[in-house]
Protein backbone atom coordinates (compact mmCIF):
# COMPACT_ATOMS: atom_id res chain seq x y z
CA UNK A 1 0.00 0.00 0.00
CA UNK A 2 2.65 2.18 0.76
CA UNK A 3 4.50 1.49 -2.27
CA UNK A 4 1.58 1.91 -4.70
CA UNK A 5 0.80 5.68 -2.41
CA UNK A 6 4.37 6.86 -3.35
CA UNK A 7 4.30 5.75 -6.99
CA UNK A 8 0.70 7.43 -7.36
CA UNK A 9 2.34 10.93 -5.52
CA UNK A 10 5.24 10.93 -8.00
CA UNK A 11 2.79 10.45 -11.19
CA UNK A 12 0.83 13.06 -10.04
CA UNK A 13 3.70 15.66 -9.49
CA UNK A 14 5.55 14.87 -12.49
CA UNK A 15 2.31 14.68 -14.72
CA UNK A 16 1.71 18.08 -13.39
CA UNK A 17 4.82 19.42 -14.00
CA UNK A 18 4.23 19.39 -17.84
CA UNK A 19 0.94 21.41 -17.19
CA UNK A 20 1.74 24.78 -19.16
CA UNK A 21 1.39 27.48 -17.85
CA UNK A 22 3.62 29.30 -15.14
CA UNK A 23 1.89 29.90 -12.18
CA UNK A 24 3.83 32.69 -10.90
CA UNK A 25 3.02 34.32 -14.54
CA UNK A 26 -1.09 33.56 -13.55
CA UNK A 27 -0.58 35.16 -10.45
CA UNK A 28 0.78 38.30 -11.45
CA UNK A 29 -0.93 38.93 -14.77
CA UNK A 30 0.37 39.33 -18.39
CA UNK A 31 1.70 42.63 -17.52
CA UNK A 32 4.21 41.55 -14.78
CA UNK A 33 7.58 42.98 -14.76
CA UNK A 34 10.58 40.12 -15.56
CA UNK A 35 12.87 40.35 -12.10
CA UNK A 36 9.42 40.79 -10.40
CA UNK A 37 8.70 37.15 -11.41
CA UNK A 38 11.72 36.17 -11.34
CA UNK A 39 11.20 37.15 -7.39
CA UNK A 40 8.16 35.52 -7.13
CA UNK A 41 9.64 32.06 -8.38
CA UNK A 42 12.18 32.42 -6.10
CA UNK A 43 9.30 33.13 -3.12
CA UNK A 44 7.41 29.65 -4.40
CA UNK A 45 10.32 27.72 -4.50
CA UNK A 46 9.68 27.34 -8.32
CA UNK A 47 13.21 27.98 -9.56
CA UNK A 48 14.89 25.11 -7.50
CA UNK A 49 15.61 21.36 -9.23
CA UNK A 50 12.87 19.24 -9.66
CA UNK A 51 13.54 16.45 -7.76
CA UNK A 52 14.13 18.72 -4.56
CA UNK A 53 10.86 19.69 -5.07
CA UNK A 54 8.83 16.83 -5.04
CA UNK A 55 11.00 15.70 -1.97
CA UNK A 56 10.55 18.51 -0.45
CA UNK A 57 6.73 18.20 -0.98
CA UNK A 58 6.98 14.30 0.03
CA UNK A 59 8.04 15.53 3.25
CA UNK A 60 5.63 18.35 3.89
CA UNK A 61 3.17 15.92 3.15
CA UNK A 62 3.97 13.09 5.44
CA UNK A 63 4.03 16.38 8.23
CA UNK A 64 0.88 17.41 7.08
CA UNK A 65 2.05 20.84 6.00
CA UNK A 66 0.58 20.82 2.22
CA UNK A 67 1.79 24.28 1.57
CA UNK A 68 -0.03 27.81 0.32
CA UNK A 69 -2.42 28.09 -2.47
CA UNK A 70 -0.89 30.26 -4.95
CA UNK A 71 -4.12 32.16 -5.80
CA UNK A 72 -6.13 31.97 -2.44
CA UNK A 73 -2.96 32.92 -0.43
CA UNK A 74 -3.87 30.45 2.46
CA UNK A 75 -2.57 27.18 3.40
CA UNK A 76 -4.14 24.45 1.43
CA UNK A 77 -4.87 22.56 4.23
CA UNK A 78 -7.48 24.96 5.76
CA UNK A 79 -8.87 25.27 2.12
CA UNK A 80 -9.49 22.05 2.15
CA UNK A 81 -10.74 21.10 5.41
CA UNK A 82 -13.37 24.24 4.60
CA UNK A 83 -14.45 22.19 1.75
CA UNK A 84 -14.20 19.08 3.06
CA UNK A 85 -17.15 19.73 5.86
CA UNK A 86 -19.50 19.93 3.06
CA UNK A 87 -18.40 17.28 0.52
CA UNK A 88 -17.56 14.23 3.12
CA UNK A 89 -21.03 14.83 4.64
CA UNK A 90 -22.36 14.65 1.00
CA UNK A 91 -20.39 11.54 0.69
CA UNK A 92 -21.44 9.99 3.84
CA UNK A 93 -25.56 10.67 3.14
CA UNK A 94 -25.33 9.06 -0.19
CA UNK A 95 -23.08 6.36 0.87
CA UNK A 96 -26.14 5.33 3.33
CA UNK A 97 -29.00 6.49 1.46
CA UNK A 98 -27.94 4.40 -1.68
CA UNK A 99 -27.12 1.07 0.71
CA UNK A 100 -30.49 2.26 2.35
CA UNK A 101 -32.12 1.92 -0.96
CA UNK A 102 -30.51 -1.29 -2.45
CA UNK A 103 -29.89 -4.26 0.01
CA UNK A 104 -33.87 -4.07 0.65
CA UNK A 105 -34.12 -4.03 -3.22
CA UNK A 106 -31.81 -6.27 -3.96
CA UNK A 107 -32.95 -9.02 -1.09
CA UNK A 108 -36.60 -8.42 -2.28
CA UNK A 109 -35.84 -9.11 -5.92
CA UNK A 110 -33.33 -12.36 -5.29
CA UNK A 111 -36.42 -13.85 -3.07
CA UNK A 112 -38.98 -12.91 -5.60
CA UNK A 113 -36.95 -14.66 -8.55
CA UNK A 114 -38.10 -14.15 -11.99
CA UNK A 115 -41.95 -13.15 -10.61
CA UNK A 116 -43.45 -9.62 -11.34
CA UNK A 117 -41.50 -7.77 -8.58
CA UNK A 118 -38.16 -9.12 -9.60
CA UNK A 119 -38.45 -7.83 -12.64
CA UNK A 120 -39.80 -4.25 -11.45
CA UNK A 121 -36.27 -4.41 -9.28
CA UNK A 122 -34.33 -5.11 -12.37
CA UNK A 123 -36.38 -2.16 -14.56
CA UNK A 124 -35.39 0.44 -11.90
CA UNK A 125 -31.79 -1.07 -11.54
CA UNK A 126 -31.31 -0.83 -15.01
CA UNK A 127 -32.64 3.04 -15.50
CA UNK A 128 -30.49 3.87 -12.57
CA UNK A 129 -27.37 2.40 -14.27
CA UNK A 130 -28.33 4.30 -17.75
CA UNK A 131 -29.58 7.56 -16.45
CA UNK A 132 -26.44 9.82 -16.08
CA UNK A 133 -26.31 11.30 -12.72
CA UNK A 134 -25.80 14.93 -13.36
CA UNK A 135 -29.46 14.74 -15.33
CA UNK A 136 -31.12 12.99 -12.60
CA UNK A 137 -29.90 16.28 -10.74
CA UNK A 138 -31.08 18.49 -13.24
CA UNK A 139 -34.68 16.73 -13.15
CA UNK A 140 -34.66 17.30 -9.50
CA UNK A 141 -34.39 20.67 -9.87
CA UNK A 142 -37.26 21.17 -12.37
CA UNK A 143 -38.98 19.40 -10.15
CA UNK A 144 -38.30 20.34 -6.85
CA UNK A 145 -37.04 23.78 -7.29
CA UNK A 146 -38.83 25.49 -10.73
CA UNK A 147 -42.25 23.80 -10.43
CA UNK A 148 -42.51 22.69 -7.00
CA UNK A 149 -40.21 25.70 -5.37
CA UNK A 150 -39.60 23.84 -1.82
CA UNK A 151 -35.97 23.31 -2.49
CA UNK A 152 -33.16 25.60 -3.48
CA UNK A 153 -31.56 24.54 -7.21
CA UNK A 154 -27.86 25.23 -6.16
CA UNK A 155 -25.73 27.23 -3.75
CA UNK A 156 -25.24 25.85 0.07
CA UNK A 157 -26.42 27.55 3.18
CA UNK A 158 -23.60 26.62 5.36
CA UNK A 159 -23.19 24.79 8.64
CA UNK A 160 -23.61 28.10 10.24
CA UNK A 161 -26.83 28.56 9.28
CA UNK A 162 -28.30 25.45 11.42
CA UNK A 163 -28.58 21.92 10.44
CA UNK A 164 -31.91 21.96 8.63
CA UNK A 165 -31.13 24.73 6.06
CA UNK A 166 -27.95 22.93 5.40
CA UNK A 167 -29.39 19.29 5.00
CA UNK A 168 -32.08 21.27 3.08
CA UNK A 169 -29.44 21.98 0.26
CA UNK A 170 -27.56 18.65 0.49
CA UNK A 171 -31.03 16.60 0.08
CA UNK A 172 -31.04 16.87 -3.91
CA UNK A 173 -27.43 16.38 -4.55
CA UNK A 174 -27.43 13.24 -2.00
CA UNK A 175 -30.68 11.56 -4.15
CA UNK A 176 -28.90 12.59 -7.41
CA UNK A 177 -25.45 11.25 -6.22
CA UNK A 178 -27.01 7.60 -4.60
CA UNK A 179 -29.19 7.02 -7.54
CA UNK A 180 -26.42 5.36 -9.72
CA UNK A 181 -25.07 3.83 -6.67
CA UNK A 182 -28.13 1.98 -5.44
CA UNK A 183 -28.58 1.06 -9.07
CA UNK A 184 -25.62 -0.92 -9.40
CA UNK A 185 -25.48 -2.18 -5.40
CA UNK A 186 -28.82 -3.55 -5.78
CA UNK A 187 -28.41 -5.87 -9.02
CA UNK A 188 -24.97 -6.97 -7.17
CA UNK A 189 -26.88 -7.69 -3.68
CA UNK A 190 -28.89 -9.90 -6.19
CA UNK A 191 -27.48 -11.65 -8.08
CA UNK A 192 -24.47 -12.31 -5.53
CA UNK A 193 -27.71 -13.85 -3.03
CA UNK A 194 -28.77 -15.76 -5.93
CA UNK A 195 -25.95 -17.21 -6.08
CA UNK A 196 -25.75 -18.22 -2.24
CA UNK A 197 -29.00 -19.60 -2.29
CA UNK A 198 -28.41 -22.32 -4.68
CA UNK A 199 -25.36 -23.39 -2.08
CA UNK A 200 -25.87 -27.10 -1.00
CA UNK A 201 -25.84 -25.69 2.49
CA UNK A 202 -28.85 -23.19 2.15
CA UNK A 203 -30.24 -26.49 0.94
CA UNK A 204 -29.05 -28.38 3.80
CA UNK A 205 -30.44 -25.73 5.83
CA UNK A 206 -34.04 -25.65 4.57
CA UNK A 207 -33.85 -30.24 4.64
CA UNK A 208 -33.25 -29.50 8.59
CA UNK A 209 -36.72 -27.44 8.68
CA UNK A 210 -35.35 -23.85 8.51
CA UNK A 211 -38.28 -21.49 7.49
CA UNK A 212 -37.15 -19.27 3.98
CA UNK A 213 -36.91 -16.72 5.97
CA UNK A 214 -34.25 -17.75 8.67
CA UNK A 215 -32.63 -18.79 5.83
CA UNK A 216 -32.48 -15.78 3.94
CA UNK A 217 -31.38 -13.85 6.88
CA UNK A 218 -29.44 -16.14 9.13
CA UNK A 219 -27.86 -18.42 6.21
CA UNK A 220 -27.30 -16.57 2.70
CA UNK A 221 -27.47 -12.88 3.60
CA UNK A 222 -24.17 -12.58 5.24
CA UNK A 223 -22.17 -14.98 2.84
CA UNK A 224 -23.73 -12.90 0.13
CA UNK A 225 -22.20 -9.50 1.33
CA UNK A 226 -18.79 -9.85 0.43
CA UNK A 227 -19.08 -9.16 -3.63
CA UNK A 228 -21.92 -6.34 -2.08
CA UNK A 229 -18.82 -4.63 0.00
CA UNK A 230 -16.02 -4.57 -3.01
CA UNK A 231 -18.31 -2.78 -4.75
CA UNK A 232 -19.19 -0.44 -2.30
CA UNK A 233 -15.11 -0.21 -1.88
CA UNK A 234 -15.09 0.13 -5.79
CA UNK A 235 -17.74 2.30 -5.74
CA UNK A 236 -15.91 4.94 -3.45
CA UNK A 237 -14.09 6.60 -6.67
CA UNK A 238 -17.09 6.70 -8.95
CA UNK A 239 -18.52 8.50 -5.43
CA UNK A 240 -15.37 11.00 -5.74
CA UNK A 241 -16.15 11.37 -9.72
CA UNK A 242 -19.44 12.00 -9.07
CA UNK A 243 -18.87 14.74 -6.38
CA UNK A 244 -16.91 17.02 -8.64
CA UNK A 245 -20.28 16.93 -11.02
CA UNK A 246 -22.78 16.99 -9.03
CA UNK A 247 -21.14 19.68 -6.75
CA UNK A 248 -20.62 21.51 -10.28
CA UNK A 249 -24.38 20.85 -10.80
CA UNK A 250 -25.47 22.71 -7.76
CA UNK A 251 -22.97 25.25 -6.97
CA UNK A 252 -21.34 23.64 -3.86
CA UNK A 253 -18.44 24.93 -2.90
CA UNK A 254 -17.13 21.71 -1.88
CA UNK A 255 -13.73 19.50 -2.83
CA UNK A 256 -15.01 18.30 -6.04
CA UNK A 257 -16.09 22.38 -7.32
CA UNK A 258 -12.22 23.21 -5.35
CA UNK A 259 -10.27 20.96 -7.74
CA UNK A 260 -12.03 22.27 -10.66
CA UNK A 261 -11.65 25.83 -9.87
CA UNK A 262 -7.88 25.41 -8.90
CA UNK A 263 -7.32 23.89 -12.39
CA UNK A 264 -8.60 26.75 -13.81
CA UNK A 265 -6.44 29.21 -12.12
CA UNK A 266 -3.66 26.69 -12.36
CA UNK A 267 -2.93 26.62 -8.78
CA UNK A 268 -0.70 23.47 -8.80
CA UNK A 269 -0.34 23.23 -5.38
CA UNK A 270 -3.82 22.93 -4.47
CA UNK A 271 -4.56 20.40 -7.22
CA UNK A 272 -1.49 18.45 -6.66
CA UNK A 273 -2.22 17.78 -3.06
CA UNK A 274 -6.47 17.18 -3.50
CA UNK A 275 -4.90 15.04 -6.37
CA UNK A 276 -2.65 12.93 -4.25
CA UNK A 277 -5.44 13.15 -1.09
CA UNK A 278 -8.17 11.57 -3.39
CA UNK A 279 -5.84 9.23 -5.01
CA UNK A 280 -4.49 7.98 -1.13
CA UNK A 281 -8.16 7.79 0.33
CA UNK A 282 -9.41 5.28 -2.87
CA UNK A 283 -6.03 3.64 -1.91
CA UNK A 284 -6.72 3.55 1.71
CA UNK A 285 -10.47 2.80 1.35
CA UNK A 286 -9.81 -0.42 -0.86
CA UNK A 287 -7.09 -1.38 2.01
CA UNK A 288 -10.56 -1.07 4.12
CA UNK A 289 -12.15 -3.32 2.71
CA UNK A 290 -10.05 -6.18 1.99
CA UNK A 291 -9.70 -5.78 5.69
CA UNK A 292 -13.66 -5.89 6.43
CA UNK A 293 -14.01 -9.55 4.14
CA UNK A 294 -12.09 -10.49 7.38
CA UNK A 295 -14.91 -9.38 9.90
CA UNK A 296 -17.25 -10.99 7.48
CA UNK A 297 -16.16 -13.94 6.60
CA UNK A 298 -13.86 -15.51 9.29
CA UNK A 299 -12.95 -18.51 7.00
CA UNK A 300 -10.73 -15.18 5.54
CA UNK A 301 -8.72 -14.20 8.71
CA UNK A 302 -5.14 -15.04 8.80
CA UNK A 303 -5.43 -15.80 4.50
CA UNK A 304 -4.51 -13.03 2.89
CA UNK A 305 -3.99 -12.97 -1.11
CA UNK A 306 -7.48 -15.12 -1.76
CA UNK B 1 -18.32 -17.96 -39.39
CA UNK B 2 -21.72 -16.38 -40.87
CA UNK B 3 -23.17 -20.19 -39.54
CA UNK B 4 -21.76 -18.89 -35.86
CA UNK B 5 -23.58 -15.82 -36.22
CA UNK B 6 -26.84 -16.82 -37.50
CA UNK B 7 -27.08 -19.34 -34.62
CA UNK B 8 -25.50 -16.33 -32.31
CA UNK B 9 -28.71 -14.30 -33.69
CA UNK B 10 -31.28 -16.88 -33.75
CA UNK B 11 -30.50 -17.71 -29.95
CA UNK B 12 -30.49 -13.65 -29.42
CA UNK B 13 -34.35 -13.79 -31.19
CA UNK B 14 -35.26 -15.20 -28.03
CA UNK B 15 -33.68 -13.02 -25.66
CA UNK B 16 -35.82 -10.36 -24.17
CA UNK B 17 -32.49 -7.87 -23.62
CA UNK B 18 -31.01 -8.89 -26.50
CA UNK B 19 -34.23 -8.00 -28.66
CA UNK B 20 -35.07 -5.12 -27.44
CA UNK B 21 -31.23 -3.69 -26.79
CA UNK B 22 -30.53 -4.27 -30.40
CA UNK B 23 -33.49 -2.54 -31.55
CA UNK B 24 -32.61 1.04 -29.54
CA UNK B 25 -28.88 0.50 -30.57
CA UNK B 26 -29.59 0.25 -33.97
CA UNK B 27 -31.97 3.17 -34.06
CA UNK B 28 -29.09 5.11 -32.34
CA UNK B 29 -26.50 3.83 -34.84
CA UNK B 30 -28.74 5.16 -37.96
CA UNK B 31 -29.25 7.85 -36.50
CA UNK B 32 -25.51 9.03 -36.15
CA UNK B 33 -25.19 7.80 -39.70
CA UNK B 34 -28.76 9.84 -40.94
CA UNK B 35 -26.68 13.02 -39.39
CA UNK B 36 -23.72 12.25 -42.69
CA UNK B 37 -26.16 13.12 -45.12
CA UNK B 38 -29.09 14.41 -43.75
CA UNK B 39 -30.21 16.68 -40.87
CA UNK B 40 -33.38 19.01 -40.53
CA UNK B 41 -31.38 22.39 -40.02
CA UNK B 42 -27.55 22.66 -40.32
CA UNK B 43 -26.15 23.31 -36.70
CA UNK B 44 -24.34 25.86 -37.17
CA UNK B 45 -27.13 28.23 -38.11
CA UNK B 46 -27.71 30.61 -35.34
CA UNK B 47 -30.87 32.24 -35.69
CA UNK B 48 -31.66 34.25 -32.65
CA UNK B 49 -35.66 35.51 -33.55
CA UNK B 50 -36.14 31.50 -33.70
CA UNK B 51 -34.86 31.15 -29.87
CA UNK B 52 -36.01 29.26 -27.38
CA UNK B 53 -39.29 28.18 -29.53
CA UNK B 54 -41.52 25.23 -28.08
CA UNK B 55 -42.15 22.30 -30.46
CA UNK B 56 -43.43 23.18 -33.66
CA UNK B 57 -43.60 22.36 -37.45
CA UNK B 58 -40.65 23.94 -38.33
CA UNK B 59 -38.81 22.80 -35.75
CA UNK B 60 -40.05 19.59 -34.29
CA UNK B 61 -38.30 19.68 -30.43
CA UNK B 62 -37.93 23.46 -30.48
CA UNK B 63 -34.74 26.01 -30.69
CA UNK B 64 -32.27 26.40 -27.88
CA UNK B 65 -30.96 29.66 -26.65
CA UNK B 66 -29.51 30.51 -29.99
CA UNK B 67 -32.11 29.33 -32.38
CA UNK B 68 -30.30 26.00 -32.97
CA UNK B 69 -32.91 23.29 -34.05
CA UNK B 70 -33.03 20.40 -30.80
CA UNK B 71 -33.55 17.72 -33.46
CA UNK B 72 -30.64 18.74 -35.39
CA UNK B 73 -28.71 19.10 -32.36
CA UNK B 74 -29.50 15.47 -30.71
CA UNK B 75 -28.79 13.64 -33.84
CA UNK B 76 -24.84 15.27 -34.35
CA UNK B 77 -24.72 14.57 -30.73
CA UNK B 78 -25.42 11.35 -31.11
CA UNK B 79 -22.84 11.01 -34.40
CA UNK B 80 -20.33 12.39 -31.53
CA UNK B 81 -20.99 10.42 -28.85
CA UNK B 82 -20.02 7.24 -31.18
CA UNK B 83 -17.00 8.66 -32.36
CA UNK B 84 -15.54 9.71 -29.10
CA UNK B 85 -16.71 6.16 -27.37
CA UNK B 86 -15.40 4.03 -30.11
CA UNK B 87 -11.97 5.56 -30.57
CA UNK B 88 -11.59 5.29 -26.91
CA UNK B 89 -12.63 1.36 -27.17
CA UNK B 90 -9.96 1.35 -29.84
CA UNK B 91 -7.20 2.77 -27.46
CA UNK B 92 -8.49 0.11 -24.64
CA UNK B 93 -8.68 -2.92 -26.97
CA UNK B 94 -5.27 -1.82 -28.71
CA UNK B 95 -3.26 -1.77 -25.57
CA UNK B 96 -5.32 -3.11 -23.37
CA UNK B 97 -5.69 -6.27 -25.02
CA UNK B 98 -1.85 -7.18 -26.08
CA UNK B 99 -1.20 -6.31 -22.14
CA UNK B 100 -3.78 -9.05 -20.89
CA UNK B 101 -2.45 -11.88 -23.38
CA UNK B 102 1.39 -11.08 -22.75
CA UNK B 103 0.22 -11.04 -19.15
CA UNK B 104 -1.19 -14.32 -19.78
CA UNK B 105 0.92 -16.05 -21.82
CA UNK B 106 4.30 -14.77 -19.82
CA UNK B 107 2.95 -15.27 -15.83
CA UNK B 108 5.67 -14.71 -13.70
CA UNK B 109 6.84 -11.08 -12.80
CA UNK B 110 5.69 -9.86 -16.30
CA UNK B 111 2.03 -10.74 -15.28
CA UNK B 112 2.56 -9.17 -12.02
CA UNK B 113 3.96 -6.18 -13.10
CA UNK B 114 0.97 -5.46 -15.74
CA UNK B 115 -1.56 -6.52 -12.73
CA UNK B 116 -0.11 -3.95 -10.73
CA UNK B 117 -0.17 -1.08 -13.35
CA UNK B 118 -3.99 -1.98 -13.69
CA UNK B 119 -4.67 -1.88 -10.37
CA UNK B 120 -2.85 1.67 -9.82
CA UNK B 121 -4.20 3.15 -12.90
CA UNK B 122 -7.61 1.80 -11.41
CA UNK B 123 -7.24 3.34 -8.14
CA UNK B 124 -7.48 6.85 -9.56
CA UNK B 125 -10.66 8.04 -9.60
CA UNK B 126 -11.65 8.38 -13.61
CA UNK B 127 -13.25 11.76 -13.34
CA UNK B 128 -10.13 12.94 -12.03
CA UNK B 129 -7.70 11.64 -13.88
CA UNK B 130 -9.87 13.01 -17.02
CA UNK B 131 -10.25 16.51 -15.77
CA UNK B 132 -5.81 16.38 -15.54
CA UNK B 133 -5.28 15.03 -18.66
CA UNK B 134 -7.79 17.99 -20.29
CA UNK B 135 -5.93 20.73 -17.91
CA UNK B 136 -2.79 19.44 -19.83
CA UNK B 137 -3.97 19.20 -22.95
CA UNK B 138 -6.44 21.71 -22.75
CA UNK B 139 -10.12 21.00 -23.46
CA UNK B 140 -11.52 18.92 -26.64
CA UNK B 141 -13.08 15.85 -28.25
CA UNK B 142 -9.49 14.47 -28.91
CA UNK B 143 -8.33 15.05 -25.00
CA UNK B 144 -11.16 13.36 -23.76
CA UNK B 145 -11.18 10.32 -26.14
CA UNK B 146 -7.82 10.03 -24.55
CA UNK B 147 -8.75 10.53 -21.15
CA UNK B 148 -11.76 7.84 -21.62
CA UNK B 149 -9.28 5.61 -23.52
CA UNK B 150 -7.16 5.81 -20.85
CA UNK B 151 -9.19 4.09 -18.39
CA UNK B 152 -10.59 1.14 -20.87
CA UNK B 153 -6.98 0.02 -21.15
CA UNK B 154 -6.84 -1.69 -17.18
CA UNK B 155 -10.20 -3.12 -17.97
CA UNK B 156 -9.37 -4.76 -21.28
CA UNK B 157 -6.23 -6.22 -20.04
CA UNK B 158 -7.75 -7.43 -16.95
CA UNK B 159 -10.68 -9.44 -18.69
CA UNK B 160 -8.42 -10.87 -21.89
CA UNK B 161 -5.92 -11.89 -19.11
CA UNK B 162 -8.92 -13.83 -16.89
CA UNK B 163 -10.21 -15.34 -20.52
CA UNK B 164 -7.08 -16.27 -21.59
CA UNK B 165 -5.57 -17.88 -18.55
CA UNK B 166 -8.32 -20.44 -18.73
CA UNK B 167 -7.58 -21.34 -22.49
CA UNK B 168 -4.12 -21.54 -21.44
CA UNK B 169 -5.13 -24.11 -19.32
CA UNK B 170 -6.95 -26.17 -22.27
CA UNK B 171 -5.23 -29.23 -23.93
CA UNK B 172 -5.12 -28.04 -27.68
CA UNK B 173 -2.81 -25.30 -26.32
CA UNK B 174 -0.80 -28.08 -25.14
CA UNK B 175 -1.10 -29.80 -28.53
CA UNK B 176 0.32 -26.27 -29.52
CA UNK B 177 3.21 -25.95 -27.83
CA UNK B 178 4.56 -29.44 -27.98
CA UNK B 179 4.43 -28.85 -32.39
CA UNK B 180 6.73 -26.09 -31.42
CA UNK B 181 4.50 -22.63 -31.91
CA UNK B 182 6.11 -20.16 -30.12
CA UNK B 183 3.87 -18.23 -27.22
CA UNK B 184 3.01 -15.38 -29.17
CA UNK B 185 2.08 -17.03 -32.05
CA UNK B 186 -0.30 -19.39 -29.42
CA UNK B 187 -1.96 -16.18 -28.07
CA UNK B 188 -2.43 -14.55 -31.29
CA UNK B 189 -3.61 -17.75 -33.31
CA UNK B 190 -5.28 -19.69 -30.20
CA UNK B 191 -5.84 -17.52 -27.54
CA UNK B 192 -7.08 -14.47 -29.03
CA UNK B 193 -10.29 -15.83 -31.35
CA UNK B 194 -11.08 -17.91 -28.00
CA UNK B 195 -11.60 -14.22 -26.15
CA UNK B 196 -13.38 -12.64 -28.63
CA UNK B 197 -16.76 -13.04 -26.93
CA UNK B 198 -16.01 -11.93 -23.66
CA UNK B 199 -14.74 -8.41 -25.74
CA UNK B 200 -17.26 -7.83 -27.45
CA UNK B 201 -19.43 -8.35 -24.76
CA UNK B 202 -16.95 -6.12 -22.34
CA UNK B 203 -16.09 -3.88 -25.82
CA UNK B 204 -20.67 -3.13 -25.03
CA UNK B 205 -20.56 -2.47 -21.41
CA UNK B 206 -17.36 0.12 -22.21
CA UNK B 207 -19.24 2.12 -25.17
CA UNK B 208 -22.39 3.13 -22.57
CA UNK B 209 -19.50 3.78 -20.50
CA UNK B 210 -17.68 5.96 -22.56
CA UNK B 211 -21.22 7.63 -23.85
CA UNK B 212 -21.66 8.01 -19.79
CA UNK B 213 -18.35 10.07 -19.30
CA UNK B 214 -18.18 11.90 -23.05
CA UNK B 215 -21.82 13.42 -21.13
CA UNK B 216 -19.91 13.97 -18.39
CA UNK B 217 -17.03 16.20 -19.35
CA UNK B 218 -18.84 17.95 -22.10
CA UNK B 219 -21.13 18.64 -19.56
CA UNK B 220 -18.26 19.97 -17.24
CA UNK B 221 -16.88 22.02 -20.27
CA UNK B 222 -13.68 19.86 -20.55
CA UNK B 223 -15.33 17.49 -23.21
CA UNK B 224 -16.36 18.43 -27.09
CA UNK B 225 -16.31 22.39 -27.97
CA UNK B 226 -18.44 24.51 -29.88
CA UNK B 227 -19.97 24.69 -32.34
CA UNK B 228 -19.54 20.70 -32.62
CA UNK B 229 -23.18 19.56 -30.68
CA UNK B 230 -22.96 17.55 -27.91
CA UNK B 231 -25.17 15.67 -25.40
CA UNK B 232 -23.36 16.39 -22.42
CA UNK B 233 -22.77 20.21 -23.74
CA UNK B 234 -26.37 20.86 -24.20
CA UNK B 235 -27.38 19.89 -20.78
CA UNK B 236 -24.45 22.37 -19.50
CA UNK B 237 -26.09 25.29 -21.75
CA UNK B 238 -29.79 23.84 -20.59
CA UNK B 239 -29.14 24.56 -16.99
CA UNK B 240 -29.31 28.54 -17.70
CA UNK B 241 -32.28 28.23 -19.04
CA UNK B 242 -34.26 26.12 -16.37
CA UNK B 243 -37.19 28.46 -15.27
CA UNK B 244 -37.95 29.36 -19.14
CA UNK B 245 -37.50 26.32 -20.48
CA UNK B 246 -37.03 23.15 -19.00
CA UNK B 247 -37.58 21.28 -21.95
CA UNK B 248 -34.02 22.05 -23.04
CA UNK B 249 -33.09 19.84 -20.25
CA UNK B 250 -34.64 17.13 -20.99
CA UNK B 251 -34.54 15.56 -24.47
CA UNK B 252 -30.66 15.32 -24.57
CA UNK B 253 -30.77 13.51 -21.04
CA UNK B 254 -33.13 11.11 -22.51
CA UNK B 255 -30.85 10.73 -25.70
CA UNK B 256 -28.20 9.46 -23.23
CA UNK B 257 -30.47 7.33 -21.06
CA UNK B 258 -31.50 5.47 -23.57
CA UNK B 259 -28.66 5.08 -25.41
CA UNK B 260 -26.43 3.76 -22.59
CA UNK B 261 -29.79 1.70 -21.59
CA UNK B 262 -30.06 0.31 -25.15
CA UNK B 263 -26.17 -0.79 -24.77
CA UNK B 264 -26.21 -2.10 -21.21
CA UNK B 265 -29.33 -4.43 -22.31
CA UNK B 266 -27.48 -5.58 -25.49
CA UNK B 267 -24.63 -6.11 -23.46
CA UNK B 268 -26.48 -8.25 -20.91
CA UNK B 269 -28.49 -10.12 -24.21
CA UNK B 270 -25.05 -11.00 -26.18
CA UNK B 271 -23.07 -12.55 -23.02
CA UNK B 272 -26.22 -15.01 -22.39
CA UNK B 273 -26.10 -15.52 -26.11
CA UNK B 274 -22.91 -15.92 -26.19
CA UNK B 275 -21.34 -17.84 -23.33
CA UNK B 276 -24.21 -19.65 -21.28
CA UNK B 277 -21.86 -20.18 -18.79
CA UNK B 278 -20.65 -17.11 -18.00
CA UNK B 279 -24.96 -16.39 -17.80
CA UNK B 280 -25.50 -14.72 -14.37
CA UNK B 281 -28.60 -14.44 -12.48
CA UNK B 282 -30.81 -11.85 -13.69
Amino acid sequence: MIITLLVASSVVFFVLEILPGDPAAVMLGINAEADTLAALRAELGLDKPIAVRYLGWLGDLVQGDLGISYTYDVPVSELIMERVILSFPLAILSITLSTLIAIPLGIIAASNHTKPMDFLVMIFSQLGIAIPNFWFALLLIIFFSVFMGVLPAGGFAGWDAGIFPALSSLLLPTIALALPQAAILTRVTRSSLLEVLKEDYIRTAQAKGSSSRRTLWRHALRNAMIPVVTIMGLQFSFLLAGTIIIENVFYLPGIGRLIFQAIAQRDLIVVKNLVILLAASVIVINFIVDMLYAVIDPRLRGAQNV
Amino acid sequence: MYERLAEVFSHGMKNRNFVAGGIITIVFFGVALLSYVWSPHPIENINISDKLLSPNTKYLLGTDHFGRDILSMLIMGAKNSIIVAFVAIGIGLGIGVPLGLVAASQRGWTDELIMRFNDFTLAFPSLISAIMITAIMGPGAVNSIIAIGIFNIPVFARVVRGAALNIWKKEFILAALSAGKSKARISLEHVLPNTASVLIVQATIQFAIGILAEAGLSYLGLGTQPPAASWGKMLNEAQTFLHFAPQLAIYPGLAIALTVLGLNLFGDGLRDVLDPKLRRNR
